[in-house]
C-alpha cells in the first residue's frame, strides 16, 4: 500500500523540542516552528521554537531564517541563494503550503510560523530535501532542443505567435513545489514524473523549432509517467511563480489523444 | 529510496515508457460521456416508477418493452465498465507491491466482469421471458 503514516525514525519527538527566547525587550516577537532533523545523532526530528524580534528582522520568511542562523542557532540548515525568488533553492513548506521563503512574506501569515522541509522528500538535513531523483528525471525527459535537421547558419527561427506558447511555461524554476505538493507524486514518485517535470516535458513538445515531438510523445504516454496526473491541482496552486503546471499536463494528455483519433 | 548502486537516472527511467495509457484514458471519458443521458434516464424511470405500482409484475412488465430492455443492457455496460476503468486508477495509485498489484487488478476485472454478465442476464431473462 502507499505508505500513509511517517516511519517510526522520521516521527516527530514532541519532547526533545527546544525554545530560542527573543532578545529582552524585543517588543514584536513572532515565533518560528522549525523542523529539525540531524542524521548525525541518530535521534527523530524535533520542532524548535525561535522567537525572533520582526522590529530588527527583514520582511520575508528567508530574511528571518537567515537571522535566525546567524544570531541564534548556526546549526539550522537550509538552502537559499537569490532571495528573489529566481533561483528556487529556499522551497520550502511555509504555513502549510509549498512556497520559496524568499518572496513569503511574515506578515501574510497569523500567528506562529510553522517551517518544515518540502513534504513526502528524503530529509538530508532540517530543511534540505533530496531532490536527486526529482533531478533524475528532468534528465530522463531530456529538456533541451532535439533536431534532426542541419543546424542552420543563424538562429531558429520561431514565429511570435509559437514563441507566445511557451510563455508560462520557460518561468519555471523547478523548485519542485508542485511535484511535493501533489498526491499522486507522493504515492507514485519512482514512476510517476510529477507536475514540475511534465511542465518541463511540456515546454519541449510545444516548441515550434523540436523536431522529436513524437519520440517525446512516446516516452510520456505511460499509465504512470503521465496518467496519474488526476487534475488534483495541489501543483497550479501552491506555485510559488503563478504557473499552472496542472493545464500543462492536460494539454500533453490532449497531444497523445490528438496523434490517435 | 534504495542503497542499490544504480545511477538516479537509471532508476528514474526504470523500465521506460508502456507507449500505452491513452486507451484508458480516451476510454474512461468517452464511458462517461454515454453514462450522462444513461443515468439520468436510470435516475428519472426509477423516480417515476417508485411512485406507481412497486410489485415484482409491474417492474417485469416495464422491463419487457424492448426499448427499457436495451437501454438497462447499455446503462449496465457502460456503469461496469467505467467503474472497473475507475476501480483500476484507484488500485494503481495505492498498491505498491507487484505480486498484490496483480493479484488485484485481476480481481477487479474479474469483479465487474461477472456483476456484468449477471446483470444484463437477468435483464434479457426478464425481457425474453
Amino acid at each position: 500500500m502507499a505508505q500513509f503514516s511517517l516511519p517510526q525514525n522520521s516521527k516527530i519527538d514532541k519532547a526533545a523540542s527546544k525554545t530560542f527566547k527573543a532578545p529582552a525587550g524585543s517588543k514584536n516577537v513572532k515565533t518560528f516552528k522549525i523542523y529539525r532533523y540531524d542524521p548525525e545523532t541518530g535521534a527523530n526530528p524535533r520542532v524548535d521554537n525561535y522567537e525572533v524580534d520582526m522590529d530588527s528582522c527583514g520582511p520575508m520568511v528567508l530574511d528571518a531564517l537567515i537571522k535566525i542562523k546567524n544570531e541564534t542557532d548556526a546549526t539550522l540548515t537550509f538552502r537559499r541563494s537569490c532571495r528573489e525568488g529566481i533561483c528556487g533553492s529556499c522551497a520550502m513548506n511555509i504555513d502549510g503550503t509549498n512556497t520559496l521563503a524568499c518572496i513569503k512574506s511574515c506578515d501574510e501569515i497569523k500567528g506562529d510560523v510553522s517551517i518544515y522541509p518540502l513534504p513526502h522528500m528524503p530529509v538530508v538535513k532540517d530543511l534540505v530535501p533530496d531532490l536527486t531523483h526529482f533531478y533524475a528525471q528532468l534528465a530522463s525527459i531530456e529538456p533541451w532542443l532535439k533536431t534532426d535537421s542541419a543546424a542552420p547558419t543563424r538562429e531558429r527561427l520561431q514565429s511570435e505567435a509559437d514563441r507566445a506558447k511557451l510563455d508560462g511555461l520557460y518561468e519555471c524554476i523547478l523548485c519542485a513545489c508542485c511535484s511535493t505538493s501533489c498526491p499522486s507524486y507522493w504515492w507514485n514518485s519512482d514512476r510517476y514524473l510529477g507536475p514540475a517535470i511534465l511542465l518541463q516535458a511540456y515546454r519541449w513538445l510545444v516548441d515550434s523549432r523540436d523536431e522529436a515531438t513524437g519520440e517525446r510523445l512516446d516516452a510520456l504516454e505511460d499509465p504512470f509517467k503521465l496518467y496519474r496526473c488526476h487534475t488534483i491541482m495541489n501543483c497550479s496552486k501552491t506555485c510559488p511563480k503563478g504557473l499552472n503546471p496542472a493545464k500543462a499536463i492536460a494539454e500533453v494528455k490532449k497531444m497523445v489523444v490528438e496523434r490517435k483519433i | 529510496m534504495s542503497n542499490d548502486l544504480r545511477s538516479p537516472l537509471s532508476r528514474a527511467r526504470g523500465l521506460g515508457s508502456a507507449k500505452d495509457g491513452v486507451h484508458h484514458f480516451w476510454v474512461q471519458r468517452v464511458s462517461a460521456l454515454a453514462l450522462v443521458p444513461l443515468s439520468l434516464w436510470f435516475v428519472f424511470s426509477i423516480a417515476k416508477l417508485a411512485t406507481g405500482n412497486t410489485s415484482y409484475a409491474a417492474l417485469a412488465y416495464w422491463i419487457s418493452a424492448p426499448s427499457v430492455a436495451v437501454t438497462l443492457v447499455l446503462f449496465l455496460a457502460a456503469t461496469l465498465y467505467h467503474s472497473m476503468l475507475g476501480v483500476q486508477v484507484v488500485i494503481e495509485d495505492y498498491v505498491a507491491a507487484p505480486a498484490s498489484k496483480l493479484t488485484v487488478l485481476m480481481l477487479n476485472k474479474f469483479v465487474h466482469a461477472i456483476a456484468a454478465a449477471a446483470g444484463i442476464f437477468a435483464v434479457l431473462k426478464i425481457a425474453l421471458a
